[in-house]
């Protein structure tokens, strides 16, 4: 049992969780992420580590509310318990001084970022960050990410803030040189800021989310092919070279349980699963 | 001397066991065999020739004195009788279900040569059930050595390993990645052949032992053994870690939507009960014709559970020919029972799938048998332009597993073979000083029954070394 000390919203259907776990606080590193059940019924959901501090033995993530399990730990209280979390899992990132380094994020994948950010600033990197979201009231952490960088930007899909779309990243390299480039956040966005740092030849490193049941290299669910190879997710990344990753092979195995996912989450809601549900009850 | 005596009348058939039917067990996750009851059990012991010179005993991997257990049966000395089967074997309700006796302790009993062999496993099962609906009896607590050992990964190894030193006063720790114990027993075999509560009174016993039991710790990951060793203080490890990694055909279409790996498909349906999907979360979709390419215990377990979950059809495609199909014979023929296809000396090509990435086709191309292969079985080879085509919208890919690579990796200094399994000396002992090994780890995909035996030898292994270990 794992308990839940911090539950805060940052944005709409966006929830930052900080949770007593002191071994895995101890052992946590950048990029890694952990599988997350809630009771005995549940899945198993893998979430990045958005931070940990193993002097008061917590770990942090932050989600998007999708889903059943999602919107299940959303309505969780400080105080509550998870049944189990298993992690750190995956390969940490690469730290160390590349030079200029490009980070690109988007939603909730923000958080984890922010902790890359940090972790490339101490090893001595110059940092230029863009973020991005669908709309302005999704973003969160500006503040902090702007902190850490030396040139700070954002984007929203409808242009409601600063730039729309990822366009403007071609202008930015195209000023400066760039050692290498890491991208977090929905596959469509890894893909793009893919195509767009290739024909510069920015090594480029992309954080993927196949379907993951295990997370420990047994079950094959989350293979995706990379440079032509088969690669299984959790265990061999989750970080990938972006210029080798078929993304159009992984958008469709994520949708592979699309029907039954929405069949969970709608009888969830039926059930009263939401929070207003459980204050009548 | 006694040249008079009148050799005693064999019965030639054993004792059927009560099965559910198929026409009925084909949709539901029930246990399949019913096991003996009591008069059938001992109608069964009674034909048992008590051998002065016992063949069958060469045919359990552990050795248990199965005519000694008998006798005790057929007394009606159960406590007795089962205490003697676990001085070998500490999972008897297990492996009463889930050995290959035909190829193991009943190959060997003579009454085989004449008639039907003794259903030792049954009577093992009865005993066992027996002893669990009692309650176990609780061994005295040893006082504690003030070692410590971690034990990697809670399958029938690690799990035996854990007993043996608990008992004998050792702290234990069993670290395992999963958030569930029993490693195949939970993830793999399927609910209708051996159901999860009797794992689960198996674990409970061991923690009563004393076992500390930590769930979803991925040692190489949380910690490295030396991290174990050195940081945290355990005077010995034991990897139990299995065999669970999963192969694939590579063959084009392989990543389309409906095509598992055994593993994937196992663990949904097993370890995350997607089979009572919604009410548990983790879905599981089967379509109308389901493949399942492979000829082990996995393909035939993985065959029957997409069956339950209500596929029309279900189809075993096999590249060799019934002859060498290496799941137990039990179960081919329960799965045939249950109206399971299988469809021998074929071998998919590709997969064909639709425009939303779902496989909707299956080529495959018909095979024949060559010159035998390392394994001495024959080969087989494809028979240029026999290609031909299924209509497959869920395929389960079950041709085998490797050794779970994560501590090999993590761990310098430890030898491990081209393979990948860890190399260990008879009694587990790796190259790390300290660190032993057993199970499908050291051997490759094996049984249950050789985890546990290794599990056993490895135990006393431990127990020695730390005995003379000194206090650090
Ligand atoms: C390595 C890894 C790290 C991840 N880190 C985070 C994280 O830090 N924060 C976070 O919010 N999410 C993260 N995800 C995605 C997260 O695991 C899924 O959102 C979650 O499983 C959804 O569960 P659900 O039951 O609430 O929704 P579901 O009912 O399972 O799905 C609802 C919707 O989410 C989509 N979805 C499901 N699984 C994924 C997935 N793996 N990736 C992307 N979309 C998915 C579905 O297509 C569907 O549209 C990560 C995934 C992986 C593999
Ligand atoms: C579907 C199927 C059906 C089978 N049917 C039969 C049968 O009928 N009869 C029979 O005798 N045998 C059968 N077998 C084979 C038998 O189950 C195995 O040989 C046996 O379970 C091996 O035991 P083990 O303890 O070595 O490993 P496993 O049972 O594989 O257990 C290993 C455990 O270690 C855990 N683990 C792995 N890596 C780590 C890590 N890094 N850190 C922590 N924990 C870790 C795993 O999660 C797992 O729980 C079957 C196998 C399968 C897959
Ligand atoms: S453990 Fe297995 S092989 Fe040994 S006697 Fe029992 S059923 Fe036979
Ligand atoms: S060989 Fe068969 S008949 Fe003889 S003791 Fe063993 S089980 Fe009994
Ligand atoms: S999630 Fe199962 S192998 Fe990666």
């Amino acid at each position: 049992m794992y308990e839940v000390l911090k539950n805060m919203e940052l944005a709409p259907k966006i929830r930052l969780f900080e949770v007593y776990a002191p071994e895995m606080a101890e052992k946590a590193k950048p990029g890694q992420f952990v599988i997350v059940i809630i009771d005995e019924k549940g899945e198993r959901i893998p979430l990045t580590l958005a931070g940990y501090d193993a002097e008061n033995g917590t770990i942090t993530f932050v989600f998007n509310e999708v889903g059943k399990t999602t919107k299940q730990l959303g309505i969780l209280r400080e105080g509550d318990s998870i049944w189990n979390i298993t992690g750190p899992l995956g390969n940490p990132s690469e730290i160390r001084n590349f030079g200029r380094v490009l980070c690109v994020a988007g939603g909730v994948m923000i958080a984890p970022m922010l902790l890359q950010v940090k972790a490339l600033r101490e090893a001595g990197n110059t940092i230029v960050t863009a973020i991005g979201a669908r709309i302005e009231e999704l973003l969160f952490f500006e503040e902090e990410v702007k902190a850490l960088s030396h040139e700070f930007y954002v984007a929203t899909d409808d242009g409601s803030k600063s730039y729309k779309g990822l366009d403007f990243l071609r202008q930015i390299l195209a000023k400066k040189k760039f050692d290498r480039c890491v991208s977090m956040g929905p596959v469509v966005m890894m893909k793009n800021v893919s195509e767009i740092t290739k024909p510069f030849g920015i090594p480029t490193v992309v954080t993927l989310t196949p379907i993951m049941v295990d997370g420990m290299g047994m079950c094959g669910v989350c293979r995706v092919t990379v440079g032509g190879k088969m690669m299984f997710g959790c265990v061999d990344g989750p970080e990938f070279d972006g210029h080798q990753v078929d993304f159009d092979g992984l958008i469709k195995r994520q949708r592979m349980f699309l029907p039954e996912e929405r069949l969970s989450a709608l009888l969830w809601e039926l059930q009263g699963g939401c929070e207003c549900g459980r204050k009548q009850a | 001397m006694a040249e008079s005596k009148p050799k005693p009348k064999i019965k030639k058939e054993s004792v059927p066991i009560l099965k559910q039917k198929p026409e009925d067990r084909r949709r539901n996750f029930n246990e399949v065999a019913l096991g003996y009851t009591e008069e059938q059990t001992l109608e069964e012991a009674s034909r048992c020739l008590q051998c002065p010179k016992p063949q069958c005993i060469q045919g359990c991997p552990v050795e248990i004195e199965i005519p000694a257990f008998i006798k005790l049966l057929r007394e009606g000395q159960y406590e007795e009788a089962i205490a003697k089967i676990k001085e070998k074997n500490s999972l008897p309700a297990i492996c009463g279900r889930v050995c290959p006796q035909e190829e193991q302790c009943q190959k060997f009993c003579v009454v085989g040569k004449v008639g039907e062999p003794i259903s030792i496993g049954r009577l093992e099962r009865f005993l066992a059930d027996w002893e669990r609906d009692r309650g176990f009896a609780m061994p005295k607590k040893p006082p504690a050595t003030g070692k410590s050992v971690a034990v990697i990964g809670a399958g029938p190894a690690g799990l035996t390993v854990a007993a043996d030193l608990a008992k004998l006063g050792h702290k234990v720790v069993i670290f395992e990645a999963l958030h569930l114990p029993g490693g195949v027993l939970v993830y793999g075999i399927p609910e209708f052949r051996l159901p999860k509560k009797i794992v689960q009174a198996e674990v409970d016993y061991i923690q009563k032992l004393g076992a500390e039991l930590k769930l979803g710790y991925l040692i190489g990951r949380t910690y490295t053994i030396p991290e174990l060793l050195k940081e945290r203080g355990f005077d010995a490890a034991f990897i139990g870690t299995g065999a669970g990694l999963p192969a694939f055909m590579n063959v084009p279409g392989e990543n389309l939507g409906g095509i598992y790996s055994a593993s994937e498909f196992l663990i949904r349906v097993n370890l995350m009960k997607s089979y009572a999907f919604p009410e548990y979360d983790t879905p599981i979709r089967i379509g109308k014709h389901v493949v399942v390419i492979g000829g082990g215990n996995v393909a035939m377990d993985s065959a029957r559970s997409a069956l339950r979950l209500g596929a029309e059809e279900v189809c075993i495609v096999y590249r060799r020919s019934r002859e060498e199909l290496p799941a137990r014979r039990e179960e081919v023929e329960n799965a045939e029972e249950e109206g399971i296809i299988c469809k021998f000396l074929a071998t998919p090509t590709r997969f064909i799938g639709d425009e939303k990435g779902w496989v909707r086709q299956m080529e495959c191309i018909c095979m024949e048998l060559g010159a035998p292969d390392d394994s001495g079985r024959r080969r087989p080879v494809p028979v240029k332009g026999s290609e031909f085509i299924m209509d497959t919208d869920t395929a389960v890919v079950a041709i085998g597993r490797s050794p779970n690579p994560i501590i090999q990796r993590t761990t310098g200094g430890l030898e491990v073979t081209r393979r990948g399994t860890i190399v260990a000396e008879e009694n587990g002992k790796t190259s790390l000083e300290g660190v032993y090994a057993g199970g499908d780890i050291v051997t490759g995909e094996a049984t249950v029954i050789s985890a546990m035996g290794a599990g056993k030898k490895a135990a006393k292994a431990i127990h020695e070394y730390l005995t003379k270990k000194p206090f650090a």
